[in-house]
C-alpha cells in the first residue's frame, strides 16, 4: 500500500494544480457563488464551479470511499482524512451537494445489483444526474408505510400511478428514487418496492409548493401512467421497506450532522440581535427577562453541542441516539428563532417593503421555515416514539 | 480531548458501582435516617471507602493519594449518587483534598493530606452565610491580632459540618460585602474554643451545620492560600465542588429515571401496562434526552477541571445548571408517573426529590449558575 506521506504530497500537488482560485479561501468576492447540485439542468454563474466539479468527479473524490470500479476514489479511511485535511487547509469548497451521494449511493452499494451500481454510481459521483427523493404522499406523512402510489407489473415494465409530496428540488432533478406499492394485498410493510424513475419519462410532472415562509425547494410530483423498466427495481419486489428504512437512517445521520441546510433558517447570532434591538447596558442585554431566556437557551445549546461531540467520540453508536439529535436539533432551532424574532421586536415580524432591513425580513421567513424542521425527516413526535420504544424499551 | 472515560476511570466506576449496589443500597441511607443517626453517615462504611483509596483520589502520590483527578472522583460520586450513599466523600475527598492539595503550604499538606488519605480526619468547607449561595457577600470577619487572627460571625449550611474535624472557612479580612478582594481562607480545628456547631435538620436527611464563631483564634500558619485573594481561591475550589456535585446529581437522576422506566414496564391500569401510554412515553423520552445532555455537560466540565481549562468556570456553571434542572425534572416526573405509591415514605422516590432540592441549592442553584454563565459569556 502507498505510503500516507506520499499520498498527502500527491493530494497537495493535485489540489494545487486543479482547484480553481475561486473554489478556495481568498476567492475574489465579486465572483458569484454557485450552489452546485449538478445534473442535466445545472446552470453555473461561475464556470469554475463546473470545472471543479468535473475534476473532482473524475477523480471520484466526491465519494472518496466508493471503489474505483463504480467511479469512486477507492480511498481508505486514513486517505480520506488526509484528503479532507488538505481540502480544509486551502479552504476548498465542497464541489457537489447531492441527495444521490447522501442518500441513494449508500443504499445502492448495499442493495443494488452489479449492473445498477455500474449504471448509477458513476453518474452520481460525477454529478451528471441529480436525484430527488419520492417518499411522502398526501395521505402518508408520518405513517409512511401506508403509501399508495402504485406500480403494476404489466409484463415488460411497471406502470406507475400516484402522487408524491415534499419532493425537494423535484423540478430540478433528473431522476427520482421512489417508494411504490407493488403488493396491494400484502400487509402494508410487505407490499412496498424501491424504484428508480427517470423524470423525463412521459407522465411525470412536478409543481412547486409555496410554504408559510414563501418560496421553497419542495414540490409535488405526479405520476400518470408512467412506464418504468423492470431493471429499475432495487432489491427484491415487495422488499423495499428495509431499503426505505436504511435510507432514512442515512437521511437522519445527514440531517443531524449537516442540519437541514438553508431550511435550518438564519445563522444570525441571538445575543448580538438582542443587544442591538433590546439594548445593551454595561455589556449586558439590558432587559433581564430576555437575557435569562437567552441564557437558558444558550446553556441547552452548549450541552447539546457537547452531546454531539460525545456521540462522535464514542464512535458512531449514534443510530440509537439519531432520533435524539433530530428531535433536539430541530426543537432548539425553532426556539432560537422564536427568541430571535422576539428580540427583534416589530422588525422581527416584517414581511416586505423598504421600511425594513433585508436581514430582518429574512429573519421572519427563516423563523417560519424552521416550523417545518420538526416535521420533515420524521416529526418530533415520531422521534419521541422511536426513543421510547427502541431506546427505553417501553411496550407497544 | 475525547468525551469518553479512560480505562482507569471505567475501572473506578465499576468498583464504585459494585460498592454502592452491595454495601450501600438505598436501604442503608434509610436505616441511618430512621435511626436518627448522629452523623447521618456510617463510620465503618466510610472507612471501607477510604480503604478503596477514594478519599485520596485528588491527593498527590507523595502524600499517599492516587491523583486520579476530578474525573476519577466524579465517576465514583455518580455511582454513589445512584443509591443516595451518604458519606463525607464530597466534603473531604473533593473539597478538603482539592483545597489543601492545590493551595496548601508544604507544612499544611504534610499535616492534613495523609490524614485525609487514611480516614483519620474529615473536612468541611464553610462559605455561605445566608439562605442563598453568594461567596462575594461574605461579611464573616477575620481580624488580625499579632501572629494570629480572630474569627467572628456565623456560617450556614456547612456540608458535613456537624461531623468534620477540620473546617476551611471563608472570611473577610478587608473590604466590604460584595467585593472579591479582601477575602481569606482559614483552616480551623473543629474543636477550637469559641466554636458553636449547630446541627441542621434538612429535608434530605444528610449532615449539615450552622457554625457560630466567637473570637476563634487561628494562627497565620493556618491561612490557606494567600491573604486577601481567598475570593479567587474559593471560586476555584467551589467550581471543582460544583462539578463533582453535578456528577452525583446525575447519578441521582439516572437512578430515579431507571426506577421509573421499570415501573412503566410492570404497572398495569385499565388492563394494560401504563408504559404503553404515549402521554407517559413521550415524557420518558424527553427525560432520557435531558439525562444525555447532562452526561455530556458533566463530562466536559470534569475534563475541563483536570485540564485546567480557561473555560472551567463556564463549564462548571453549565454542568450545575443542567444537572439541577434535569434532576428537578426527573424527580418530579418519577413521582407523578408512579402515582400514589410515589408520595409514600415507604417508597424510595421521596428520598430522591428531597435530595434533589437540597443538592440544587449546594454552591448555587440553576438560577444562580444561569446568571453566572450569562455574565461569563458576555450576554
Amino acid at each position: 500500500m502507498q505510503n500516507l506521506e506520499e499520498f498527502r504530497n500527491e493530494v497537495k500537488e493535485w489540489l494545487d494544480k486543479n482547484c480553481p482560485p475561486s473554489m478556495r479561501s481568498g476567492a475574489d468576492p465579486s465572483i458569484p457563488v454557485d450552489e452546485v447540485w449538478g445534473g442535466r439542468k445545472a446552470e453555473y454563474k461561475n464556470p469554475e464551479s463546473k470545472i471543479w466539479l468535473d475534476r473532482m468527479g473524475a477523480k471520484g473524490w466526491t465519494m472518496p470511499t466508493v471503489p474505483k470500479e463504480y467511479g469512486g476514489g477507492g480511498l481508505n479511511a486514513e486517505q480520506v482524512t488526509i484528503l479532507n485535511q488538505e481540502m480544509f487547509a486551502i479552504g476548498a469548497k465542497q464541489p457537489l451537494l447531492s441527495f444521490g451521494i447522501w442518500m441513494l449511493a449508500p443504499v445502492l452499494l448495499e442493495y443494488g445489483s452489479e449492473e445498477q451500481k455500474k449504471e448509477h454510481l458513476p453518474k452520481i459521483i460525477k454529478g451528471e444526474i441529480r436525484w430527488c427523493q419520492g417518499y411522502s404522499e398526501p395521505g402518508s406523512g408520518s405513517d409512511l408505510a401506508s403509501l399508495a402510489t402504485k406500480a403494476e407489473d404489466i409484463g415488460d415494465h411497471f406502470l406507475v400511478n400516484g402522487q408524491k409530496v415534499w419532493t425537494s428540488y423535484a423540478d430540478k432533478a433528473d431522476w427520482i428514487f421512489a417508494l411504490v406499492r407493488t403488493g396491494p394485498k400484502e400487509p402494508k410493510h410487505d407490499g412496498i418496492s424501491f424504484l428508480l424513475i427517470d423524470m423525463e419519462t412521459a407522465g411525470v410532472s412536478t409543481k412547486p409548493i409555496t410554504l408559510i415562509s414563501g418560496k421553497s425547494p419542495f414540490c409535488e410530483t405526479f405520476f400518470d401512467d408512467v412506464k418504468v423498466p423492470k431493471e429499475n427495481l432495487i432489491g427484491q419486489l415487495n422488499a423495499g421497506w428495509a431499503i426505505a428504512k436504511a435510507l432514512l437512517q442515512h437521511e437522519r445521520a445527514f440531517i443531524s450532522s449537516f442540519g437541514l441546510g438553508s431550511g435550518m433558517g438564519s445563522g444570525r447570532d441571538l445575543v448580538s440581535i438582542a443587544k442591538k434591538h433590546v439594548g445593551e447596558e454595561d455589556g449586558k442585554i439590558s432587559n433581564g427577562f430576555y437575557r435569562s431566556q437567552i441564557a437558558s437557551h444558550k446553556i441547552k445549546e452548549h450541552a447539546f453541542g457537547l452531546t454531539f461531540k460525545r456521540a462522535k467520540d464514542e464512535g458512531g453508536k449514534a443510530s440509537a441516539t439519531a432520533s435524539m439529535f433530530k428531535l433536539y436539533g430541530t426543537e432548539h432551532n425553532k426556539k432560537r428563532h422564536e427568541l430571535m424574532i422576539a428580540a427583534t421586536g416589530i422588525n422581527g415580524v416584517a414581511w416586505d417593503g423598504d421600511e425594513f432591513d433585508k436581514e430582518d425580513k429574512n429573519l421572519t421567513r427563516a423563523w417560519l421555515r424552521t416550523k417545518g424542521n420538526s416535521i420533515e425527516g420524521g416529526t418530533s413526535e415520531v422521534q419521541l416514539n422511536v426513543i421510547s420504544k427502541r431506546v427505553l424499551g417501553l411496550p407497544s | 480531548m475525547k468525551l469518553v472515560l479512560t480505562e482507569e476511570q471505567e475501572f473506578l466506576r465499576d468498583t464504585a458501582k459494585d460498592f454502592a449496589q452491595e454495601r450501600t443500597p438505598v436501604t442503608h441511607f434509610r436505616a441511618l435516617r430512621d435511626n436518627k443517626d448522629k452523623n447521618l453517615w456510617d463510620r465503618d462504611i466510610w472507612q471501607e471507602m477510604v480503604n478503596l483509596g477514594w478519599s485520596g483520589i485528588l491527593i498527590p502520590e507523595e502524600f499517599g493519594g492516587s491523583n486520579f483527578g476530578v474525573a476519577g472522583i466524579s465517576v465514583i460520586l455518580q455511582e454513589c449518587g445512584k443509591t443516595l450513599t451518604p458519606s463525607p466523600l464530597f466534603s473531604t475527598g473533593v473539597l478538603g483534598a482539592y483545597a489543601i492539595s492545590n493551595f496548601g503550604t508544604q507544612e499544611q499538606k504534610e499535616k492534613y493530606l495523609p490524614k485525609i488519605v487514611s480516614g483519620e480526619i474529615t473536612t468541611a468547607l464553610a462559605v455561605d452565610e445566608s439562605s442563598h449561595h453568594d461567596p462575594l457577600k461574605t461579611s464573616f470577619e477575620a481580624k488580625k491580632n499579632n501572629e494570629e487572627y480572630l474569627l467572628n460571625g456565623k456560617k450556614t449550611f456547612v456540608i458535613d459540618g456537624a461531623s468534620a474535624d477540620i473546617l476551611i472557612v471563608l472570611a473577610r479580612t478587608s473590604g466590604n460585602s460584595g467585593e472579591l478582594a479582601g477575602l481569606t481562607l482559614f483552616i480551623v480545628d473543629a474543636n477550637a474554643d469559641g466554636l458553636n456547631i449547630i446541627k441542621l435538620d434538612m429535608a434530605d436527611s444528610r449532615n449539615y451545620a450552622n457554625i457560630e464563631f466567637n473570637d476563634v483564634k487561628c494562627s497565620n500558619q493556618e491561612i490557606l492560600g494567600t491573604v486577601e485573594t481567598g475570593g479567587e481561591t474559593v471560586e476555584r475550589i467551589l467550581d471543582i465542588g460544583r462539578i463533582a456535585m453535578s456528577a452525583e446529581m446525575l447519578g441521582n437522576a439516572e437512578s430515579a429515571f431507571e426506577t421509573t422506566i421499570e415501573y412503566l414496564k410492570q404497572r398495569k391500569q385499565f388492563g394494560v401496562l401504563i408504559g404503553t401510554f404515549q402521554a407517559l412515553q413521550h415524557r420518558a423520552a424527553e427525560m432520557f434526552c435531558e439525562i444525555e445532555l447532562t452526561k455530556s455537560a458533566v463530562m466536559a466540565a470534569v475534563q475541563g477541571a483536570d485540564e485546567n481549562s480557561n473555560e472551567l468556570q463556564r463549564l462548571s456553571s453549565l454542568a450545575k445548571t443542567i444537572a439541577g434542572e434535569t434532576l428537578h425534572l426527573v424527580s418530579n416526573e418519577a413521582i407523578q408517573m408512579h402515582g400514589g405509591i410515589g408520595v409514600t415514605d415507604e417508597y424510595d422516590l421521596g428520598f430522591f426529590i428531597k435530595r434533589s432540592r437540597v443538592a440544587e441549592q449546594i454552591f448555587g442553584s440553576s438560577t444562580y449558575h444561569t446568571e453566572r454563565y450569562a455574565n461569563l459569556s458576555g450576554f
